[in-house]
């Protein structure tokens, strides 16, 4: 180190001194870096109430996750890396992520012509049914891709990708096929811009068209079936494939996409040989003042992963959205569903109306209202033969018909939400939702119990006051009503803010319902924070309840906790 | 020699960064997604005729980037009437809820340019955290401010910084 410096040192000043030449100035003026920074860090205390002791928490108090990304670009040329610590992973978190390290870098160039990524890369062929890679940092959830893309626009409208790589698994190096490769071609197809007479049609059409196929080394395995060994040959390449339709009209759309994945026996589908196939359609209706969308899901046998060994949601190659609404408020995603790769069908609806100012019932103000009913349910499934039980290992596994709807409902839910103005300084959002949750299916447990049902009604009301231009103060009463699971449950939220700086938040959640009288627990929380432009500190202390926090279609199970949490997060 | 090596090091590079201030986004970068249509849509081509732009980016789901949304959609005919500025809403829902962008849009009655980043391809390349995150740029499309979270009272904030760039003041 000592003798790089001076030579380094010299470097740099050479380099400084070059600009009056003009290029150097150039790579220095063109030059930008940017990126983001966030911190989470968690300081564990005993609390006899949620069964947390000393000897539970073993010594590891203080838990850290963090990370660092920066990209530099220059022109058509951009290069990053992410540095990511967890020390040790904050509870809830898969603790395989121990550990820390650079697990993303990347170099890519970027023109109208071509775009090429090498390293780590994040990429999405349509819907994401056949290939989604994506990063979501509060789930600790990380698919990407290392290897090479190529993305080529030869013609306005035309995009062809290529994608070539292994995915990320926690910090575990890729070597000797300790998981699959992934292999994926894509090609989008805007019509309107490739025949020049559609271009002023008011009929937008895009096609696209994917094959992904993984290879992994795998030519035999030893699988238990009812206590015995049998030595199954697998797959050593699976393909999935499909299509899309995009179509737009005078205020109606169209979406669909269609996959098809040959026999892929893997832990998920408890090794069965059957094909998967799956169906996503939305159709919309929008003019102003009024949205309406009708979506609906049938997925048959379609997990898809880059190592059949793995259970949980590491190395999914495949993203297959959930059909149900995210909810944030914390009642309203007490039961939250996750989509069942294995099989479900779903249909959902959406209502979005807005009643104009100073109509009869729009009042002053005017007033939106939503309405949405979604459920889920199972497929219909029935025995290969006489002999072979429905989801048999080592066999077809079942037979279903295209579109079939099974009796057992894994989620249903029906909600109105209004939001209305009252006054220049009031304002708030009123919800109700009736939810059925499934919770053995739901939360992983393929062996359905009686009363696995979880039947609630969950009312909300949020209120904003604009105390003057600076100041608000936000009010939140929630409320679920459930004879199940662990009954009933009140919860309230004050947030006071200071615009454009400051917030304090107080909440509590209250488990009154709990036929365990001891368990009718206060979870409290106090937090405050500061904003600085895209600069973020926050410090809160109180409890955590256990539960499942899901973004997009990844869930990740929260134990509860209490203690300390700071959280700074900064972009640049 | 070390000490003066490492200082002389440290004095070479922050005075090149605060030369050339690279931390600042000259322009946009370019990243391709769609718009409301599916119409593909390259990010370096959000343009308004020379006046400031606010890029910001939300999702269905994200409560406080409705809030601000909607508090900004009830005065943006009067911010545009005095300013020219335009606001550019991109939406990072995945394909679970990109469907319920469109039904939200007109649902509400926002005048926005809606985009579609369902793999947040843009997103990343702003180096956005979380959102809702808001980006102000000036007419040469320059990146001058950026914030993130929502309190009521923010939109006045950052309506006067509009009306700064309209009158040609630096923004720091």
């Amino acid at each position: 180190m000592k003798k790089i410096l001076p030579f380094i040192t010299a470097g740099l000043l050479f380099a400084s001194l070059i600009p009056l030449r003009g290029q150097a100035q150039d790579f220095l003026k063109n030059s930008e870096v940017h990126g983001s920074s966030q911190a989470d860090a968690i300081y564990y205390l005993p609390d006899s109430k949620l069964g947390i002791t000393d000897s539970s928490l073993a010594g590891r108090l203080i838990r850290m996750n963090g990370y660092t990304e920066v990209n530099y670009s220059l022109g058509d040329f951009t290069a990053g890396m992410r540095f990511e610590a967890y020390l040790p992973p904050l509870l809830g978190y898969d603790a395989q992520n121990e550990g820390l390290g650079v697990p993303y870098w990347y170099a890519r160039y970027k023109t109208d012509f071509i775009d090429v990524t090498a390293g780590n890369f994040y990429e999405q062929f349509g819907y994401g049914m056949m290939l989604r890679t994506y990063q979501e940092w509060t789930l600790g959830f990380d698919n990407s891709l290392k290897g090479l893309r190529v993305k080529i626009m030869p013609a306005k409208g035309i995009t062809l990708k290529g994608v070539y790589g292994v995915q990320r698994y926690y910090w575990d190096p890729y070597k000797d096929g300790n998981r699959g490769i992934v292999k994926g071609v894509d090609g989008d197809f805007y019509l309107n811009d490739i025949f020049t007479g559609m271009a002023d049609s008011k009929l937008k059409v895009s096609l696209g068209g994917t094959f992904v196929s993984v290879f992994q080394k795998d030519a035999t395995r030893d699988i238990v079936i009812n206590g015995k060994i049998y030595e199954m040959k697998m797959p050593q390449n699976v393909a999935n494939y499909g299509g899309r339709i995009n179509l737009d009209f005078a205020g109606f759309s169209l979406y669909s996409e269609y996959a098809y994945k040959i026999n892929d026996p893997s832990a998920r589908n408890k090794y069965i040989y059957k094909n998967g196939n799956a169906l996503f359609a939305n159709l919309g209706y929008t003019r102003p003042g009024l949205g309406i969308s009708v979506m609906t899901k049938w997925i048959d046998n379609m997990s898809y992963k880059s190592d059949r060994t793995i259970t949980n949601n590491m190395l999914d190659i495949n993203y297959l959205p959930a059909i149900t609404k995210e909810h944030t408020y914390a009642l309203a995603s007490m039961y939250p569903y996750a989509t069942q790769p294995n099989g479900e069908a779903g249909l959902s609806g959406t209502v979005t109306y807005h009643l104009k100012k100073n109509s009869k019932l729009g009042g002053k103000s005017g007033m939106s209202i939503a309405a949405n009913f979604t459920q889920v349910n199972s497929i219909k499934r029935s025995p290969v033969n006489d002999s072979t039980a429905v989801g048999q290992p080592g066999t077809l596994g079942y037979t279903t018909t295209f579109f079939s709807v099974g009796n057992e409902v894994y989620y249903q839910e029906a909600s109105i939400e209004v939001t209305k103005k009252f006054s220049k300084n009031w304002k708030g959002i009123f919800t109700y939702l009736y939810q059925t949750y499934n919770k053995f299916v739901a939360e992983g447990h393929t062996d359905n119990q009686d009363n696995s049902l979880i039947y609630s009604q969950i009312g909300i009301a949020d209120v904003t006051w604009k105390i003057d231009a600076k100041h608000s103060l936000r009010c939140e009463l929630q409320g679920l009503w459930t004879k199940q699971d662990k009954g009933n449950w009140a919860a309230a939220l004050l947030e006071f803010t200071v615009a454009p700086h400051w917030f304090v938040t107080l909440q509590d959640q209250w488990n009154y319902g709990n036929q365990d009288h001891e368990m009718r627990l206060h979870y409290y929380n106090v937090s405050g924070g500061y904003n600085w432009n895209s600069t973020r500190v926050s410090l809160s202390y109180g409890r955590q309840r256990e539960g499942v926090i899901c973004v997009g279609g990844v869930c990740r199970y929260v134990p509860a906790s209490s203690g300390f949490t700071l959280t700074l997060s900064t972009s640049f | 020699m070390k000490k003066i090596s490492v200082l002389l090091l440290l004095l070479v590079v922050s005075s090149a960064i605060h030369a050339q201030n690279v931390f600042t986004y000259k322009k946009l970068p370019s990243v391709n997604i769609k718009d409301m249509k599916g119409q593909p849509f390259s990010t370096d081509s959000i343009t308004n005729n020379g006046k400031p732009i606010i890029v910001s980016f939300w999702a269905t789901w994200c409560k406080p980037c409705v809030r601000e949304l909607t508090t900004i959609s009830d005065v943006y005919d009067d911010w545009v009437k005095e300013t020219g500025v335009k606001l550019v809403a991109v939406s990072i829902d995945d394909s679970r809820s990109v469907p319920l962008v469109a039904p939200m849009i007109n649902g509400k009655g926002w005048e926005y340019q809606v985009l579609l980043d369902p793999n947040s391809d843009f997103k990343r390349a702003m180096n956005v955290v979380t959102v809702p995150q808001t980006f102000l740029l000036n007419g040469k499309g320059e990146v001058v401010w950026q914030h993130t979270t929502f309190a009521e009272g923010d939109e006045l904030e950052l309506i006067n910084l509009v009306r700064k760039l309209n009158r040609g003041e630096e923004i720091k």
